[in-house]
């Protein structure tokens, strides 16, 4: 501070700051990336360790012995779902009921806004059923919830004939505090929506459904599973939930303590860690492994049926069973056992879980990043706005107080007819799919997609000189106020998107960023306008379906690429109007209007 | 010896003992134990009673000093299943509940009811001490006195519940101290700990109320009601046939009656079958009684434990059960009660009374209390049945008070047959300081059980079956006392979790705070308030002779 309260010295730092802010700037981005990438580096991180006391110290023993029981219930269960063309819900009942838990079913129905092409739906009608285990001398107060879904043809079967199977030995057991809810979800994400809504007497989404007659009190964890072999060679934990949001770190820690203790294999992004951190493969495996969970978190979808429970502040998972060519295998007792362990465990919780982080990065099952190590990425990249903001040297405020202060029309226009044009992006693509399916010749789902993206491209072909019809005159720095108000802006939203959602903040901080820096109306306008387009929102969502497919190690072709980039974009507006997820909205109404007003800039004239 | 002046008559007292065991149709099994103790005595106006034979001194003394006129405390661990169950003999909600009627000459009651909850806290081993004025309510109409008497001031009246008082073995010794056999004879001998807490649900509860003598009621006694419930697991997946014994389930069996007891019976209900076709009871008993239990006609059989004969040429009585269960029974009431909605600021209270009567409405009473910490918004109430509104014709609410007393909520509210009702009413979330958090902040805080008593009509009144053998004359019109019976339900305790700093940042906060304002603030503040000028360098000596001089001859300084 003594370098700021003496002037000559502060001038001369001003100074620095104004003539070497181009490469400061490019210093920071730089340095800003390459922290992240250093993330996934083993030695910075931490190994992850157990924070909750009560699962910690405590020893569990598991027992379960009925693996391949449970696997001839998952038979029957599957030989009654044919039958019943849908959820066996007789069946269920009765035989959960046979296994002694209190049994009730809940109805549900919901009409998408157009049809969802990837899993075929439209009209969704359906019944969910589940049981509840009542502890012993327990006042209904707490509850765990175990949920497999009842997938169409011949998907997680095994899983439900596992839910029964430890809902039969569970209900033997005397040593149960909390209920223990066990739930099968029809039509995966869209029967958990309702059966949550139900739980919790919300309804955020419109969707119908039938009230539940049964409670256990609050929920202090979940777990979901899907199961689709009778042995499985490893088991992986998805984390990323509704809008980014994680479970309590302390969960993923459960489930690898029990994996390492009961000896499976245990992945996480579908990829086993690897010790041989110093190795450059080594490294880029780890690499692998963070890309993947930042670009499944900064989708803000749920990635598997645990993920409309955050919302509620539940922890939750889900455990995928995988099944691949390797040769040492893992029977469905094994997993049972895991299982039993992992509520035993969440079953001595005093408290919700709270003593872990909330906010992390996993590069590999056994080392996570927190929050503390992985913001000042993004805080180098957020930077650069505000070093473009107070120092850039053509956007001093000195330059508007001698020119005088141009007319608040001329940076209004702008602003109101970009929000405008996100508002079109939001609203027209399902209020336009009847009259574009009637005058064109596509489905419903092709034209909401192809009527966004129509609405995007003539967002950019808008005219961008209105402020001079307003006031009637051009001004020469107007754009200079134009743009500092967009890189504030800028920064500002970036900066609360981060704070929730760290993996969006960072992905579009990263394209955004350098356009915000960089536009004048003075640059080369055709050079700047496809650099621009190609950092442009619509390009970075292109770009990260192609980058996702090759980190999942399935590259596909320019042409697959481009119909998953389709499929994704309905899927996004399908996400928002199902479950409530963000992203949508946000890059329709905020991003998408921020970066419109760089674009503005750039043809200021 | 002295002896003993005629004039004192001797104290009259009685005892006794009873044990009814009743097979639930979920397949579990409940086992009521009920000891009474009746004492013809005063202990009041300053009448000194020292001389206790049956009755437990320690209560004599808690009833002369607080001037108590009934007291009623339970304590009970698990929640009891009414879909499951039916109803209970004396229903209690999860956790301690105490309710006290105080006599009309008490001038300090709240101070009298605060000594009273730590003398009772001592006698129970229970943390009965954490009652005070922010549990406590004045019901105006749920709790009336259920012995002789004529007050019902609400005044005198205090009711408290502690939804997470945990009972265990250290509660039911002080319990079992209390009757005059301790657990050395008669029924009590079943009481062993190891089993009695290895159960679905457990209550114990003491209930002390002044009685008429006889049916004149010239004089009054006291009556000392101890009840113990439990309902025991009996599940066995796969098996049609349940068996119970007493050895099975207490891990005893009876060998005498407490010799002190009058009377000492145990009860088996076998209503659901008379004829023994899914019922096996052995020892056989050919004693059989009729008794109206909650509106139903119940049949039972009777074993008397003071005849010898009972116990059989083994000496020893181990009763042995064999039933099979049944679908469920619908209970014509029963209630639920959850909290809506997500998020750490607000939310909402959803209670539901199922009135499962095919055609006849009741009225009931709902009392809830809810901690202060709740800010109830009591214009969001809303009471809808069949998704009409309700209009209660009775709501006595109170509003809380920050930190000295809870809300409470009573209404009057009839129940449109076959049909569900739904109260509701929204709450925002309280920041508490930071002092007030309990040790455990992420586990919640408990919400007590909302109360719903009522009357309501009787199954017998609506039984169409006219073969049975009864006078014409009395079967026309439904008789008064048995068209309707008194039923209370206790809901659920909530678990509601508060906006919880996280506790172990204060120090991180410091810190963090300190330098903040200590090197941040401190330098900005400084910088934006003060004025920076360059102060030109002190001239040399040579210049401000020079200056001297000039200023003499009146030209302008260098």
């Amino acid at each position: 501070m003594g370098l700021l309260s003496d002037p000559n010295r502060r001038r001369a730092l001003i100074s620095l700051l104004t003539r070497l802010n181009a490469p400061i700037c490019v210093v920071c981005y730089m340095a800003g990336v390459a922290w992240f990438m250093g993330l996934a580096f083993e030695p910075f991180t931490l190994r992850t360790y157990m924070s909750e006391n009560a699962m910690g110290s405590t020893m569990v023993e598991e027992r379960f012995p009925a693996g391949e029981r449970a696997l001839g219930t998952g038979r029957e269960f599957s030989a009654h779902k044919k039958k019943a063309g849908g959820m066996p819900v007789d069946w269920l009942v009765k035989t959960m009921q046979s296994r002694g838990l209190e049994v009730f079913t809940q109805r549900f129905s919901r009409r998408l806004p157009f049809p969802d092409e990837d899993k075929e739906r439209y009209m969704v009608k359906g019944t969910n059923v589940y049981g509840i285990l009542r502890a012993p001398r327990a006042p209904r107060t707490e509850a765990l919830v175990l949920s497999a879904p009842c997938s169409p043809g011949d998907d997680n079967n095994q899983a439900v004939g596992v839910l029964l199977g430890l809902a039969q030995y569970f209900r033997n057991q005397v040593f149960w505090a909390k209920d223990i809810i066990f739930l099968v979800n029809e039509h995966d994400l869209i029967g958990m929506q309702a059966w949550l809504e139900g739980y919790h007497h919300t309804n955020t989404t419109g969707m119908d459904w039938s009230p539940l007659q049964g409670r256990g009190g609050s929920i202090q964890a979940a777990l979901s599973l899907e199961l689709s072999s009778d042995v499985v060679t490893s088991l992986d934990l998805v984390l990323e939930g509704l809008n980014g949001q994680l479970p309590n770190l302390d969960l993923a820690n459960l489930f690898y303590a029990f994996c390492q203790k009961i000896g499976v294999l245990c992945t996480t992004q579908g990829k086993l860690q690897r010790n041989d951190w110093d190795s450059v493969s080594g490294y880029s495996h780890a690499v692998q492994t963070m890309m993947l969970m930042v670009m499944k978190q900064a989708s803000g979808r749920p990635w598997g049926d645990h993920g409309l429970f955050l919302r509620y502040h539940i922890e939750a998972a889900t455990i995928k069973g995988i099944n691949s060519f390797r040769q040492y295998k893992t029977d469905a007792t094994t997993i049972g056992r895991l299982l039993e362990g992992m509520y035993r465990k969440l079953n001595n919780l005093l408290e919700r879980l709270h003593q872990s982080y909330f906010f992390y990065l996993m590069p590999s099952l056994s080392h996570f990043v927190s929050i503390g190590y992985y913001m000042p990425a993004f805080g180098l990249l957020a930077l650069i706005l505000l070093l473009r903001v107070s120092f850039q040297p053509r956007l001093l405020t000195t330059y508007l107080l001698t020119d005088g202060v141009p007319g608040v029309l001329s940076v209004l226009t702008p602003l109101v007819i970009s929000h405008l044009t996100g508002v079109a992006l939001y609203t027209l693509p399902i209020h336009f799919q009847e009259i574009a399916v009637e005058h064109f010749p596509v489905s419903e789902t092709e034209a909401v997609v192809l009527t966004a993206i129509a609405v995007y491209t003539a967002g950019l072909a808008l005219p961008h000189n209105t402020h001079r019809l307003l006031t009637g005159r051009g001004t020469e720095n107007g754009w200079k106020v134009l743009k500092l108000v967009a890189v504030l802006y800028l920064a500002v939203l970036l900066g609360c998107t981060a704070l929730i959602n760290f993996s969006l903040g960072f992905i579009l901080a990263l394209t955004l960023v350098p356009v915000a820096a960089f536009v004048t109306p003075d640059v080369p306008k055709a050079l700047s306008a496809f650099i621009m387009v190609i950092l442009s929102p619509a390009c970075t969502l292109l770009f990260s379906v192609f980058l996702f497919q090759e980190l999942q190690e399935m590259p596909v072709s320019f042409l697959d690429g481009w119909m998953l980039y389709l499929s994704v974009i309905s899927q996004g507006i399908l996400d928002h109007a199902l479950y409530g997820s963000l992203v949508y909205p946000l890059v329709a109404l905020l991003v998408y209007p921020c970066w419109l007003l760089f674009w503005n800039i750039l043809f200021w004239k | 010896m002295m002896p003993v002046p005629s004039s004192v008559p001797q104290p009259k007292d009685d005892f006794q003992e009873e044990l009814v065991i009743r097979p639930l149709h979920s397949g579990d099994i409940y086992a009521s134990f009920q000891f009474r103790t009746l004492w013809e005595t005063d202990f009041m106006r300053g009448n000194k009673v020292s001389h206790y034979r049956l009755f437990p001194k320690s209560l004599g003394q808690v009833i002369s000093k607080f001037s108590v006129r009934e007291l009623h405390i339970s304590f009970t661990q698990g929640y009891w299943r009414t879909m499951q169950w039916g109803q209970p003999f004396l229903p209690s909600p999860p956790g301690a509940e105490l309710w006290v009627w105080f006599q009309d000459s008490v001038t300090d009651v709240d101070g009298t009811w605060k000594e009273l909850t730590n003398v009772l806290s001592g006698i129970f081993c229970a943390s009965l001490n954490f009652i005070d004025s922010t549990n406590t309510v004045q019901p105006s109409a749920s709790f009336k006195p259920l012995g002789i008497g004529n007050v019902t001031d609400h005044r005198f009246l205090r009711y408290a519940t502690l939804p997470r008082e945990i009972v265990c073995t250290e509660n039911l010794t002080p319990w079992k101290k209390l009757l005059p056999c301790g657990s050395k004879a008669g029924l009590a001998v079943l009481l062993k700990s190891e089993k009695l807490f290895h159960s679905s649900f457990h209550s114990q509860a003491v209930h002390i109320r002044p009685v008429c003598q006889d049916w004149q009621c010239k004089t009054t006694s006291w009556e000392l009601r101890q009840t113990l419930n439990v309902v025991f697991d009996l599940h066995t997946p796969g098996q049609g046939k349940l068996e119970w014994s007493l050895f099975k389930m207490f891990s005893r069996t009876l060998t005498e009656a407490c010799p002190l007891a009058s009377s000492s019976k145990i009860y088996i209900d076998i209503t659901d079958d008379p004829q023994g076709e899914q019922f096996e009871v052995s020892p056989a008993t050919h004693l059989l009684s009729q008794a109206m239990v909650l509106g139903d006609r119940r049949t039972f059989s009777v074993y008397d434990l003071t005849q010898q004969i009972t116990f059989g040429t083994v000496r020893s009585l181990n009763l042995l059960i064999r039933w099979k269960s049944r679908d469920m029974l619908r209970p014509l009431l029963h209630a639920e009660r959850y909290v809506a909605g997500y998020g750490l600021q607000t939310g909402e209270i959803h209670t539901l009374m199922y009135n499962n009567h095919p055609y006849r409405s009741f009225p009931v009473l709902l009392l809830d209390s809810v901690p202060w910490y709740l800010r109830l918004y009591i214009h969001t109430l809303t009471v809808t049945s069949k998704g009409k509104d309700n209009k209660p014709s009775y709501i006595h609410y109170q509003p809380s008070k920050d930190r000295v007393r809870p809300h409470l909520l009573e209404m009057l509210v009839q129940l449109p047959p076959n049909s569900v009702t739904e109260v509701t009413v929204q709450f925002e979330r309280a920041l508490l300081k930071w002092t007030e958090y309990t040790p455990d902040p992420n586990h919640g805080f408990y919400v007590g059980s909302s109360v719903i008593s009522s009357l309501v009509p009787s199954i017998v009144a609506m039984d169409t079956n006219s073969t049975r053998e009864q006078p014409l004359f009395s079967s026309f019109f439904p008789c008064k006392e048995e068209s309707s019976y008194f039923m209370r339900v206790y809901t659920e305790p909530l678990l509601v979790n508060l906006p919880t700093p996280d506790f172990s940042m204060p120090y991180n906060v410091i810190c963090l705070t300190c330098t903040v304002v200590a090197v941040g603030y401190g330098s900005l503040y400084n910088l934006l308030t003060r004025s920076f000028q360059i102060e030109e360098p002190s001239p040399g000596l040579a210049k401000r002779i020079a200056n001297i001089i000039r200023k003499m001859r009146g030209v302008p300084p260098l």
